[in-house]
C-alpha cells in the first residue's frame, strides 16, 4: 500500500502550493485579508525560481483580473486569488471574463463584505458573484480546496469558462490541516498542457475580442454563452473521475452525508459542514433521521440531481452565510425552493441565516436548527419561513 | 447582411474574420456632410491621413471623394484641409 504523504498546512498555503504544482503561465494577483498568505507564498516560489510564472504586481484587485483577462485572451493559463472587497472591486472584469470565455482560475477566500468593515468569514463576497458567469466550487476543508483548485484548471479549460474555487476565510484558510498533497508530476500530467481555444498572439488567425455589439447581436451573444453551461456538469463529473483515479478521493456535484434514508435535511456550503456532520451523528444516536447535502459545484445549480436526491424529504433546512438584503432568505435557500417547486409533495424549505461577519459557528446552533425543522417535520407548521440563528436577540 | 443565430456565433465575444468593419454602415449617423470642391483641392491627403474611418477615397495619389456609406460626418477632413476645399453642409439641406 502507497504510504500516504501528509504533511501540516495552512489553507492558504494549501492553495499556494496547489498554484505551484500547476505552474500558471501568468499570475497576476493582490493581496488582501485573509488571502494575503496565498500571493505572499506563491511570490516567493517566484522569487526562488520554484515555478516559470509571470507574476504580474498590480496596484488593485480590478487591475488584477484585468491582467489576467488579457493574459487569459493572449492564450496563457492565468490564476489569481482575492477576498471580500477586491472581489468586489472586480465586479465589472468578472462579467468580462465570463462572456469573454476565459478559462481563469481565482481561489476566493470567503469573507464578509463592507459595511461594517470585517475581515472574517462569510459567503457575501462569492454570493454577489454568483451570476456572474462564473462556476463556483466550494470547499470544506484545505484539502478539498487544494484538491478543487487543481481540478478547476482541467473544467475551466475543458468549457472556457473561468472558476472560482471558494474556501472559508481564517476557518479554513488560516487554520493548520493534515492534507495530502499529489506529487508535483502527478498534477502536472494531471491538469497537462494548455491548449487555448485562440490565442491572441497567433499573429496567423487575428480576431477582435470584446467588440461592441449593439441590440442587434449583444441577446445572440448571452444567448450563447448560457448555453454553455449546460456542458459544465458532465465535466465536472468526469474531472472528478479522473482525479479519483489517482489519489482514491471522490468527489461528485455535491456531497450527501446520512441523506438516503433521512426526513429532514440540512444544506449548507464549505466549512459549517463539518460541524453539522458532528451534530447529525450525534442525532442519529438518538434514532432522529436527519441527514446533510453540501454542495460543491453551486454554478451552474445542478437542478436536476439536486431534486433526484431532495424531493423526498420531508423538511429540509438550509443554512445561508449570507443575506439578500429586502430579498426572500439566503441565496441557498432561494435556489434550492425554486429548485424543488415543481416536485410533487415537495418538503416544507426553511432558511436561516447564520454566521455573519464571522460570528462562530457552534454545534448549539445546528442542534438548535434541527430542533426548530424537527418541530416543523412534527406540526407541519412554519413560524417563520426565514431566520436569523447566532444573533443576539 | 444576414445576422447570425446565436447557435451560429463563435464562442467568447470575438469576430474572427478581420476587416469586416467595411460590411457596417455608419453613414446613416451623418448630420453634416463633407462635400469637395475639387477646383480648390492640392491632393495633399491630409484628409485621408486625418480620417478615423477609412471614407476618403484615393486613387493614383488623388482625392478621388468620400465614402458617403461609411463617412459618419466627424468635420474633421473639413477642419485640417489646407486648402479650405471640404466644407459641411447639413443633410437636410441638401
Amino acid at each position: 500500500m502507497k504510504t500516504k504523504n501528509l504533511i501540516a498546512l495552512e489553507g492558504n498555503q494549501a492553495i499556494a502550493l496547489a498554484m505551484k504544482q500547476i505552474n500558471p503561465d501568468v499570475v497576476a494577483a493582490y493581496p488582501i485579508t485573509p488571502q494575503t498568505e496565498i500571493v505572499q507564498v506563491f511570490s516567493e516560489y517566484v522569487a526562488n525560481g520554484e515555478v516559470h510564472t509571470e507574476f504580474v504586481t498590480v496596484e488593485s484587485e480590478h487591475s488584477a483580473l484585468s491582467a489576467c483577462i488579457g493574459a487569459s485572451a493572449a492564450g496563457a493559463r492565468t490564476m489569481t486569488a482575492t477576498s471580500s472587497q477586491g472581489l468586489a472591486l472586480m465586479w465589472e472584469m468578472l462579467y468580462i471574463a465570463s462572456g469573454a470565455r476565459l478559462p481563469i482560475v481565482m481561489t476566493v477566500v470567503n469573507r464578509a463584505l463592507s459595511s461594517p468593515i470585517n475581515i472574517h468569514c462569510d459567503h457575501s463576497d462569492a454570493m454577489g458573484a454568483r451570476d456572474s458567469g462564473w462556476i463556483q466550487l466550494w470547499s470544506e476543508t484545505a484539502q478539498e480546496a487544494y484538491d478543487n483548485l487543481i481540478q478547476a484548471v482541467r473544467i475551466a479549460e475543458s468549457v472556457n469558462l473561468p472558476v472560482m474555487v471558494n474556501m472559508d476565510g481564517f476557518i479554513t484558510s488560516h487554520a493548520e490541516e493534515m492534507i495530502e498533497p499529489l506529487e508535483d508530476e502527478e498534477v502536472k500530467s494531471f491538469v497537462g498542457e494548455h491548449k487555448p481555444l485562440r490565442s491572441l498572439l497567433d499573429v496567423e488567425h487575428p480576431f477582435t475580442i470584446g467588440p461592441l455589439a449593439l441590440p442587434d447581436s449583444y441577446f445572440e451573444f448571452k444567448r450563447s454563452q448560457a448555453e454553455a453551461y449546460k456542458r459544465v456538469i458532465p465535466v465536472v463529473k468526469s474531472v472528478a473521475e479522473d482525479f479519483a483515479k489517482i489519489t482514491g478521493r471522490r468527489y461528485d456535484l455535491f456531497e450527501t452525508y446520512n441523506l438516503d434514508d433521512a426526513e429532514i435535511g440540512l444544506i449548507v456550503l464549505n466549512s459549517t459542514a463539518g460541524t453539522a456532520k458532528e451534530v447529525i451523528d450525534a442525532l442519529r444516536r438518538d434514532g432522529k433521521r436527519v441527514g446533510l447535502l453540501k454542495p460543491r459545484l453551486f454554478r451552474p445549480l445542478p437542478v436536476e440531481e439536486l431534486k433526484g436526491v431532495l424531493s423526498k424529504l420531508k423538511v429540509i433546512g438550509i443554512m445561508d452565510r449570507a443575506d439578500t438584503f429586502g430579498g426572500f432568505g439566503g441565496p441557498l435557500f432561494t435556489d434550492i425552493r425554486s429548485v424543488l417547486y415543481d416536485v410533487p409533495n415537495r418538503p416544507i424549505i426553511t432558511d436561516y441565516i447564520y454566521g455573519l461577519g464571522g460570528r462562530d459557528v457552534t454545534m448549539e446552533q445546528i442542534f438548535k436548527v434541527f430542533e426548530s425543522l424537527e418541530s416543523i417535520y412534527k406540526t407541519g407548521k412554519v413560524e417563520n419561513l426565514v431566520s436569523y440563528v447566532g444573533v443576539r436577540e | 447582411m444576414k445576422l447570425p443565430t446565436w447557435k451560429e456565433m463563435p464562442e467568447g465575444i470575438v469576430i474572427l474574420e478581420a476587416g469586416n468593419a467595411q460590411e457596417y454602415e455608419t453613414g446613416s449617423w451623418r448630420t453634416f456632410r463633407p462635400v469637395v470642391d475639387k477646383s480648390k483641392c492640392i491632393n495633399c491627403l491630409f484628409c485621408w491621413i486625418y480620417c478615423p474611418d477609412t471614407s476618403i477615397i484615393v486613387k493614383d495619389e488623388k482625392m478621388e471623394g468620400i465614402d458617403y456609406s461609411h463617412c459618419k460626418g466627424c468635420g474633421i477632413c473639413s477642419k485640417v484641409c489646407p486648402a479650405k476645399a471640404i466644407s459641411m453642409v447639413e443633410e437636410g439641406s441638401l
